[in-house]
């Protein structure tokens, strides 16, 4: 985890640094299990009703999740995932951040094009969530682990 | 283990999913129910849905997979009570549930079946 954890450490500072987001708190939980994917949801849309984001846009964004929570057991053999409650100047979003140790991703492109899957899925993990979120980031790089993070906003 | 019950009227099974599942069992539930369609000689599939607040493309293909398999074993599924945030979210995932019939809800989703079951 630590070549991994310290690229995404610099990762998270540049997002951050670069959107002008305000880091307001941060949770860290594992994900090991199916388990862990289910109590993530579960977190997920506290933070989402938290903020008052719509019905339509909590789901969004919990199902995005679950999307990457299973993408970091099944592919990065299981990893972290951070829950950042942000805020800028004018509104206040959630942030997930998903980090592995896995194989990371060769060919991002090919990764992101609906259909592609190597795990026998649909393919839909990266794309979907990408299309379900506000912001979609992806730092990774072949045997060094991945770093995704996504962010919804309060409309 | 952990189940989701399935309960049988006349030739129909009827699940209602009221857990947030997890993979596992999305994945024990679709074998129950083709293990239940052939025991039980069941013509239809009834999977209420009213109380999920997430399909992701897990459980979205658990339940593709199901009616595919009901359809090979000669019988309907009927997926009903699926919330619009819920079919907003999957269709822009990319998910369009081919080849399962839907209803609004149950008794929609009875009388569907109802219609190429009796």
């Amino acid at each position: 985890m630590s070549t991994a954890l310290g690229n995404t450490v610099a990762f998270q500072t540049h997002l951050l640094d670069k959107r002008g987001h305000q880091l307001a708190s941060r949770t860290t939980m594992p994900l090991r299990s199916d388990e862990d994917v289910v109590a993530l949801r579960r977190h997920v849309r506290e933070r989402a009703v938290a903020i008052a984001l719509s019905l339509v846009d909590q789901t969004k964004l919990v199902t995005a999740a679950s999307e990457l929570a299973r993408n970091t057991i099944k592919y990065g053999g299981g990893g972290e995932v951070h829950l950042d409650a942000l805020q800028d100047d004018l509104r206040r979003g959630v942030g997930l951040v998903f980090v592995d140790d896995g194989p990371g991703i060769a060919d991002l492109e090919l990764a992101l094009r609906d259909g592609y899957t190597t795990g026998g899925g649909l393919g839909l993990g990266l794309s979907g969530s990408k299309r379900l979120s506000d912001e979609f980031e992806i730092d990774t790089r072949p045997g060094e682990g991945m770093a995704v993070e996504i962010v919804k906003w309060k409309r | 283990m952990e189940r989701i019950p399935i309960l049988r009227m006349g030739n129909l099974l009827l699940v209602t999913i009221q857990v947030d599942m997890h993979d596992r069992l999305a994945m024990t539930l679709q074998d129950d129910l083709t293990q239940r369609i052939v025991s039980d000689n069941a013509k239809g599939v009834l999977i209420d849905i009213s109380a999920l607040d997430l399909v992701d493309s897990f459980i979205g293909r658990m339940i593709s997979n199901t009616a595919a398999m009901a359809r090979v074993l000669d019988a309907q599924t009927v997926v009903v009570g699926m919330q619009p945030a819920v079919a907003i979210t999957l269709v822009e995932l990319g998910l369009t549930l081919h080849g399962v019939k839907t209803a609004l809800n149950v008794e929609k989703g009875m009388a569907l079946l109802g219609k190429t079951v009796f």
